[in-house]
């Protein structure tokens, strides 16, 4: 099986969820099999990966200089964001984000023409456009994976060009792969999708890695450590744990709250932070990549994801795979396929404040949910999901 | 002669309301739950009855009326009494005149469904004695067999037994401590001089409160026809039935056929001249032991390790456990019945089986039986409930904690 795969970002080159997914689903459908050539918007020169041939759309740009991957151009980037840029990095990638689509689109066209392969497969509304015209050249089925609704990113107030991207490409798919079912729930409430076109593939991880076994400790461990870790943005729920802090410290005061990640409510998070006097509790740390990140969660007592809406949630599993227990909000998909771990809805801010004191005074809590978790993280791997989404180009290609 | 002896549990514990840190102090209506539907006592037990008790009750008193050799026997929590006093006493009148035929046995054990044995012997016999109050209250009856709270056994529990004074004990027939002999027959605990245990023979029983509506199992659909034939050539003195009497209507629904069965299977087995029904206390009465019977660990009927590893397999169940057990001498201190009370009822196994983490293996029972959404929900409702009495039956006393 042949399969031409559009995707937005790959490690290094990545800002989330998205790149470690399209990592791993690629490396899991190799090791069963699958050839995947995989297309994204920059030069290639440095993603890691011997299992996948990747193109970057850019070398057919002739016009265009290539640098290093820009923050600017991921999954993640609203419009606004992308209107904010300096100039001259506009001009680098395009006048706005969807002038990028459309130069990424453009060059799929002519990929698609030049590849072979039996499948089209893309992620999330970025590469949808490129899809529609790769099948309408190839006639091969299309596939599109999608991660996250624009729903989930903006909380319910979607960009309405990029809400009608998402609609034509889940309109166009032979067959949709949905991360979780709080996914293709979203995709039918929201594009009036029928339900029997939506396949649900959670997300596997990485069995391990080195970054598994650093044993990092600080300092700081002198108190207990409560983590957030993700974008500072209204999807993630950085202001709930900012609340749920200022309780659990009137009842635990030896806590220190970190929160880790950047995003567009870093700056008011922040003033909210000192406006409370917390500044000496509750730590920033910025953008974590790599290492940092596992070291992050082996410093920390506990890992709180308190998402609004949570497509899936693959950090949770990082989490756990490091010996963090966690509490996670259950607008997740992950939610749906963990079972040891503690579970709040998240606007109930009285519940969460009570299960991280509970986590933080109860020794045997602790443990339990710190071991069990792991083991069921542990669980998880790369084939499983792959195995399923090769039935599923199967399935397609056999309609 | 072959003989065929049921045993059926009925039991309900007393669910705790979902209880938050915040509740420590302000709250104690632990067992009130009015919305949840999930904790709702009393809508639970309404729920049952309708479903198990009442028609199963029916069908048990017509085969009593229509077989003159039919005979069961039932052992009742203390708390599932209560509950049908307190939420439906139409059932407890029902399973009173099943009492009355004079053909139903009736089984002695732990009021509160406890594994009281394992943490407080002096606790332990309370409760015996308050069950056997209350069946003489109920049912003006007085049990000469006992079972232990889900059927957990050891020697040390046959022999505390016997010196109670009863005539047998029920045990899980588990291959491992029969070393090939068959359940179907009388033994005689390590120990123990005179007292006798009787097996659960597990396969038949099983067959019929877990694989009954089990579509995958080679054998579906159960006929009475090819249980009798299982029964017959199984052997020994007595094919010993042992189940929850809510396998009938409420973990096999209606719709599974299981009332037509049980109400058929009586006359299909009397086709046999040689079949007959028996109890407990008549069976340890009339069959000899065929020998000693060791069983120096804990053996239980539940999962597939039949251990106790349901209930203290983990660090959360252990040390709720733990702390419930050292409160016994305030509690007993403070002369306080509610308190008394409310200590006993949260020595009920299930609060503990909810908190069991075992799910990979034996997870779908578990899963249906428990009303928390996981083991570590169970665990923080059962210890902030527990801070809570603790912090009463202390202030009481007057005990200032610095």
């Amino acid at each position: 099986m042949k399969v031409l795969m559009f995707g937005w970002e790959f490690p290094p080159f990545k800002s989330g969820g998205l790149g470690t997914a399209c990592y791993g689903l690629t490396k899991g459908l190799s090791r069963n099999g699958v050839e995947i050539s995989f297309v994204m918007p920059v030069t290639p020169e440095h993603a890691k990966a011997d299992f996948v041939k990747i193109i970057g759309a850019n070398t057919l740009f002739k016009n265009v200089t290539i640098t290093e991957i820009d923050s600017c151009l991921t999954a993640y980037t609203t419009e606004e964001d992308y209107d904010s840029f300096d100039t001259q990095r506009k001009e680098i990638y395009g006048k706005n984000l969807f002038k990028e689509v459309s130069r990424f689109t453009l060059a799929a066209a002519q990929i698609s023409s030049q590849e072979s392969y039996d499948i089209i497969h893309v992620h999330d509304w970025m590469t949808y456009q490129a899809g529609i015209i790769a099948r309408t050249l190839s006639k091969k089925p299309l596939i599109a994976h999608i991660h996250a609704t624009e729903y989930d990113r903006t909380g319910n107030n979607p960009n309405p060009s990029i809400a009608k991207i998402e609609k034509q490409g889940l309109d166009a798919a032979n067959l949709i792969i949905a991360n979780s079912n709080f996914t293709k729930k979203n995709v039918i409430d929201h594009y009036n999708i029928t339900p029997n076109k939506i396949r649900v593939v959670h997300w596997g991880i990485e069995e391990d890695t080195p970054a598994y076994h650093l044993h990092f400790s600080s300092p700081l461990k002198k108190e207990r450590i409560v983590l957030f870790l993700g974008r500072i943005t209204l999807q993630k729920g950085p202001d709930y744990f900012l609340e749920a802090a200022r309780k659990v410290l009137e009842f635990e005061p030896n806590t220190t709250f970190v929160i880790a990640g950047n995003g567009d409510m870093l700056p008011s998070l922040m003033f909210r932070t000192a406006a409370l006097g917390l500044s000496q509790k509750v730590l920033f740390t910025g953008f974590l990549m790599g290492d940092d990140v596992h070291k992050a969660f082996q410093l920390a007592d506990l890992y709180v994801m308190p998402s609004v809406s949570e497509p899936f949630g693959l950090v949770v599993l990082e989490a756990l795979k490091n010996g963090t227990p966690v509490i996670i909000s259950k607008q997740s998909g992950v939610s749906e396929v963990l079972k040891h771990c503690l579970k709040v809805d998240f606007w109930d801010l009285n519940e969460l404040v009570q299960k991280i004191v509970m986590v933080l005074r109860n020794k045997t809590l602790h443990e339990e949910l710190k071991e069990n978790g792991k083991k069921e993280a542990d669980t998880f791997n790369l084939d499983t999901p792959a195995k399923k989404i090769i039935k599923i180009y199967q399935e397609a290609h056999y309609e | 002669m072959s003989k065929v002896c049921f045993y059926f549990q009925v039991h309900q514990p007393f669910r705790l309301r979902k209880y938050s840190l915040f509740d420590i102090g302000k709250k104690n209506d632990y067992f009130e739950e009015k919305k949840d539907l999930k904790t709702n006592n009393e809508a639970l037990f309404l729920k049952v009855a309708r479903k198990c008790y009442l028609p199963a009750n029916k069908i048990m008193l017509q085969l009593l009326e229509k077989h003159p050799e039919f005979k069961i026997s039932y052992s009742f929590s203390g708390t599932a009494l209560e509950q049908m006093e307190q939420f439906y006493p139409e059932v407890l009148t029902s399973f009173q005149s099943l009492v009355d035929t004079g053909r139903v046995e009736l089984l002695s054990e732990t009021y509160y469904h406890s594994l009281s044995f394992l943490y407080s012997k002096k606790e332990f016999i309370e409760q015996v004695n308050l069950h056997n109050k209350k069946l003489k209250d109920l049912f003006h009856y007085t049990p000469q067999v006992f079972r232990n709270t889900e059927l957990i056994y050891n020697n040390k529990i046959a022999s505390s037994i016997e010196d109670l004074g009863y005539k047998g004990i029920l045990a899980e027939g588990w291959d491992y401590i029969l070393n090939g002999r068959s359940p179907n027959m009388l033994y005689t605990p390590k120990g123990t001089k005179y007292i006798k245990v009787l097996l659960k023979n597990y396969k038949l029983s099983d067959d019929i409160a877990f694989r009954f509506s089990n579509r995958s199992w080679p054998e579906w659909p159960l006929t009475t026809g090819k249980f009798h034939h299982w029964l017959s050539t199984s052997g020994g003195d007595s094919v010993n039935l042992f189940m929850d009497y809510e396998t009938l209507g409420e973990h096999q629904w209606e719709d599974t056929g299981i009332f037509d069965f049980i109400s058929k299977l009586p006359n299909e087995l009397l086709k046999n001249k040689n079949t007959t029904f028996t109890t407990p206390t008549e069976l340890v009465e009339t069959s000899p032991s065929q020998g000693e019977l060791d069983v120096p660990f804990l053996l239980s009927w539940a999962d597939l390790e039949r251990d106790v590893s349901a209930w203290l397999g983990n660090k959360m169940q252990q040390e709720s456990l733990k702390n419930l057990y050292q409160l016994e001498p305030l509690i007993k201190q403070s002369n306080n019945k509610e308190l008394l009370d409310t200590w006993r009822k949260l020595q009920t196994s299930d609060h503990f089986y909810y908190m069991c983490t075992k799910w990979f293996s034996d997870g779908d029972v578990h899963k249906y039986f428990n009303p928390y959404e996981s083991p570590y929900e169970a665990f923080i409702t059962y210890t902030n409930t527990l801070n809570d009495l603790t912090l009463r039956v202390k202030e009481l006393l007057q005990i200032n904690e610095s």
